[in-house]
């Protein structure tokens, strides 16, 4: 590895642009500049200074903050585009009909194109993936290439530095003084800057306060807490240790949890309640009646049980219960891991269809068949001598399709049976087929009836079934990232250097990483307290001889033109 | 005086402060430039402050006394947190004039507060019950969190735009002087949408259509304004009112349309007006306004709200808002537009600090970049709650 040869004789590694000892600059860029560049301290950068191999160059790009800056930009944009119309997710799509159509029925040809450029799902979309996973690389490789370098150079830093440090930054002073006097402004520095909670370390003839370094550690330690994020995101997709299920339960049914072993749930009562006309303020309720309408709560009240360790899947007969509880939206059931989620809700499910078996001529009624409509029996006895066998069942009826009764869903929306009724006086049987308002006798007039009489219904809780072990690791990542984020942006990196040089004069320079106007509060007091010599901000002399310098020009400007 | 009521009088007793100190900020700002003593303006300044706490403290009181009336937290509909919004912005002009002591902060400051506090009183003001979604102590944490770390963020455009004015120089044509003419017309307009909804609510002005929507059905909407455009083969309803010029399809919210469209017309109306009576680009009158401003310092101040605002933003807009949305909706994160346009904001200013950090864009670079932070956070306000709709559009 090539070395650099600083003028103060200390050895550097190739790509240091600062001395690491004394702090001359040795880089040309560097040289040209007027202000020491201090934002990784001069250190080696392993970006700035390799550029050979195709290892190099992928490092190159991922750490550059150019290339971290624009995928961020093209993320912001391709989730700001991903708004323009609601995501797939988040459509409800009719049955039987097509994504793609119920976009361009909604949308017109806009829609019809956004769903081509696949636009609907843009999150879930390859290249969003491959977006962010780049994002993730680019954060990691410029934390390593910057953090590492700035670490162990804040670390050795020396006290003493050399003149053309000390100029070169952006806060300078320079005065003459004899030895005694300098000797006293040391002394009194330190004694104010350790009152203003600075560390002071001095040598031979120079003198360091620094304060607030941990500051610096900020951004990196963010990263990391986002890095830490991103890795949970990503263990989501291994299996066991994310399930996301759905369970529909009907009230006074008891079911075993999707995704949850071992356990079973029994739905006591689902509740839905609308905010009353009372429970609203009433001076300032205009629409008064439209709230009516206003969702107050949905619950489900519940059971958790638990199988014996040694059960057989399905055998519910030996059931303890864990807990009881109401579910409610903002307010899940937790247990071991597992949430359940008040998520959905149907109302009024039809449970349960009363019938009676009737003679059509005299009305006079045989008997009574309740059938479970989730549960149907194969054969119901009626009185003494009569049965009905419920020979096919729909639950949700949907027309005849070449002759054949069809099902659409196995829910009990629309129901629908082929009966065959045997009496005494009709013991061969009758067939008929019942539906809602339509009963069909296919092989011609029978004699009895199935006449419907009464229906009960029941609710149904649509729930979700969460675990989710990545939930921890998420919170972590949250927790480092804020606390990088904080202690980067609410602290500051303050730097004080004191310099006596050998033709008798004290050199002060300063740095900090942000908020220099008030590091010069800290300053202006011990500028004050110790007799330091004047400081000068040359950042704002800068612009200040700039802007001088363009009022001169246009001073010429405005002369030429008079003349 | 019921708790409403006086919960009301307050909001106005901060709104009429809030106008008082802008004037008076704008007495610190000249008084000092006049070659009167310095010690004029540091009197306007330290009086203007005063009011400035004054109404802060009116405010904060309407804001309890409306939480413990109606027993939640008022940030629930979109009156509430636009109010609560510009709140915090006056709220976050103290935090940061205490540490820098500027008074041009607070004559830019405090007119865009109020400019957010009259868009939105143009709202509903009604009392709202909770729907199940938000009946949480997480509504609070979140939404005002959030709420601040914006309003700081927003600080920092107000540092910005002080510094472009004093930076660009408006007596040549220039794209920079052009945008930040763009700016003020942008603040016109809210002003016109102001106006607009003011004079047909004095006037009461009221128009019932019925129209197909996007399924087929026919329902009906009521105008508050002339109907310039009209919803899905509407049918106008109440007699001898004003007929749509056109109708739109079906996705179209044509009502919201005819407001917006109406509020661009009278906005440049007042735009025109006021550059007839003033002869110049606003831009241009309020400078004076910022010349005296450091505009190292304001640089700073640009700078320093976003450091304090990042922050208390990813704190409130995402981390609360995942610990809620897991309580609530059962994932931390649904791709909904809100959520999406709250991580665009983040991913935003990242950029922001990325690119101040690392690749020194200071001064105009940096005071652009605030302003269209700023932009960025009312779209978010107005249009994702407006415009898209999402699992938050109940804000609206």
């Amino acid at each position: 590895m090539k070395k650099i040869l600083c003028v103060c004789g200390h050895e550097n590694p190739e790509g240091t642009t600062l001395c690491e000892k004394c702090g001359s600059p040795l880089s040309e860029e560097e040289k040209g500049r007027k202000l020491a560049d201090m934002r990784y301290e001069g250190t080696a950068i392993r970006s700035k200074t390799y550029n050979k191999t195709i290892i190099d160059k992928i490092w190159n790009f991922f750490s550059s903050v150019k290339v971290g800056v624009s995928i961020i930009i093209i993320t912001l944009v391709a989730a700001a585009i991903g708004t323009f119309l609601p995501q797939v997710i988040y459509v409800s799509v009719p049955e039987n009909a097509d994504v793609k159509e119920t976009y361009a029925d909604a949308y017109g040809i806009f829609g019809t194109i956004y769903y081509n450029l696949g636009l609907t799902d843009i999150y879930g979309s390859w290249w969003f993936q491959v977006l962010i996973g780049m994002l993730a690389i680019s954060i990691i490789v410029a934390s390593l290439d910057r953090g590492i370098p700035l670490y162990k150079s804040l670390k050795n830093q020396r006290v003493k530095r050399h003149e053309n440090f000390l100029k070169r930054q952006r806060i300078y002073g320079a005065g003459e003084m004899t030895a005694a006097e300098v000797d006293n402004a040391f002394d009194l520095t330190e004694e104010k800057m350790k009152e203003m909670k600075y560390n002071i370390r001095r040598e031979e003839g120079a003198l360091l306060a620094e304060k607030g370094r941990f500051a610096r550690w900020g951004p990196y330690i963010n990263h990391v807490g986002l890095i830490i994020f991103l890795f949970g995101v990503m263990l989501r997709l291994m299996p066991g240790f994310y399930i996301d299920k759905t369970l529909w339960i009907r009230e006074g049914e008891t079911m075993a949890i999707p995704g949850m072993e071992g356990y079973y749930l029994e739905s006591e009562k689902f509740v839905f309640e609308t905010y009353s006309e009372d429970e609203q303020k009433e001076e300032f309720n205009q629409s008064k009646k439209a709230v009516n309408a206003v969702a107050k709560n949905y619950q489900s009240d519940v059971k958790l049980f638990k199988a014996p360790d040694d059960a057989v899947p399905g055998d519910t007969s030996n059931l303890t219960e864990v807990k009881e509880k109401a579910i409610k939206v903002n307010d899940p059931l937790k247990h071991d891991g597992y949430a359940l989620y008040q998520m959905d809700f149907r109302l009024n499910e039809l449970k349960t269809m009363h019938f009676n078996l009737t003679d059509k001529k005299t009305e006079k009624s045989l008997g009574a068949v309740a059938i479970d409509l989730t549960n149907p029996e194969k054969e119901y006895k009626v009185g003494k001598d009569s049965k009905v066998v419920l020979k096919k069942y729909y639950p949700d009826f949907a027309g005849f399709e070449d002759g054949e009764p069809q099902t659409a869903s196995p829910l009990p929306n629309n129901p629908a049976f082929i009966f065959e009724m045997y009496t005494p006086e009709t013991p061969k049987g009758e067939t008929s087929f019942v539906a809602i308002k339509q009963p069909i006798e296919p092989f011609g007039e029978n004699k009895y009836a199935m006449k419907f009489s009464s229906v009960d219904t029941r609710n149904v809780s649509g729930l979700t079934v969460r675990k989710d072990k990545t939930l921890m690791i998420l919170m972590l990542g949250g927790i480092i990232f804020m606390l990088g984020v904080t202690i980067g942006s609410y602290w500051s990196h303050r730097r004080l250097w004191l310099l006596k040089t050998k033709d008798g004069r004290l050199l002060m320079a300063s740095h900090t990483n942000k908020n220099w106007f008030s590091m010069k509060k800290d300053l202006d007091a011990v500028t004050e307290y110790a007799h330091l010599p004047a400081y000068v901000d040359q950042y704002d002399e800068d612009q200040k001889a700039e802007e001088e310098e363009k009022k001169l020009k246009d001073k010429e400007k405005e002369g030429d033109n008079t003349l | 005086m019921s708790l409403i009521d006086l919960s009301g009088n307050l909001l106005f007793v901060a709104f009429v402060a809030y106008l008082v100190a802008t004037l008076l900020f704008g007495g610190a700002v000249k008084g000092g430039s006049k070659g009167e003593s310095e010690n004029a303006g540091k009197k306007w300044g330290s009086l203007a402050i005063v009011i400035t706490i004054i109404g802060f403290v009116a405010n904060l009181g309407y804001f309890i006394t409306r939480w413990i009336y109606a027993g939640h937290a008022p940030v629930s509909n979109m009156f509430e947190f636009t109010t609560a919004f510009g709140m915090f912005v006056v709220g976050a002009f103290i935090l940061i004039y205490f540490i820098y002591r500027v008074p041009s902060l607070g004559l830019f400051a405090l007119p865009i507060a109020i400019i957010i506090i009259a868009y939105a009183s143009m709202f509903p003001r009604e009392v709202n019950p909770l729907i199940p979604a938000l009946k949480s102590y997480w509504l609070y944490v979140h939404v005002i969190t959030a709420a601040i770390g914006e309003s700081i963020l927003a600080i920092s455009a107000v540092a910005g735009l002080i510094y472009l004015l004093k930076n660009i120089d408006l007596t040549k044509r220039s794209k920079q002087s052009f945008w930040i003419e763009i700016v003020m017309y942008a603040l016109v307009l809210v002003l016109g949408f102001v106006a607009v909804t003011t004079t047909f609510n004095v006037t009461g002005y009221e128009a019932k259509f019925s129209y197909v929507n996007k399924d087929g059905a026919t329902q009906e909407i009521t105008y508050n304004t002339p109907a310039l455009f009209g919803m899905h083969q509407s049918e106008l309803l109440t007699a001898d009112k004003m007929e749509p010029l056109a109708n739109t399809p079906s996705i179209v919210n044509a009502k919201k349309l005819t407001t917006v469209v109406w509020s661009i017309l009278i906005g440049t109306l007042l735009y025109g007006l006021i550059r007839l009576i003033i002869r110049k680009p606003i831009a241009v009158v309020m400078q004076p306004f910022a010349k005296r401003a450091n505009s190292q310092l304001m640089d700073e101040i640009g700078y320093r709200s976003v450091l304090i605002g990042f922050p208390v933003f990813t704190l409130g807009a995402l981390i609360f808002a995942m610990i809620w949305a897991q309580e609530a909706w059962s994932r931390f994160w649904g791709w909904d537009p809100k959520e999406v346009w709250a991580l665009i904001t983040w991913l935003y200013y990242a950029a922001f600090l990325h690119l101040r950090l690392s690749k020194g864009w200071q001064g105009k670079k940096s005071a652009w970049l605030a302003v269209i932070g700023f932009v960025i956070i009312m779209f978010n306000l107005v249009a994702v709650n407006l415009i898209i709709a999402g699992l938050h559009s109940y804000a609206g």
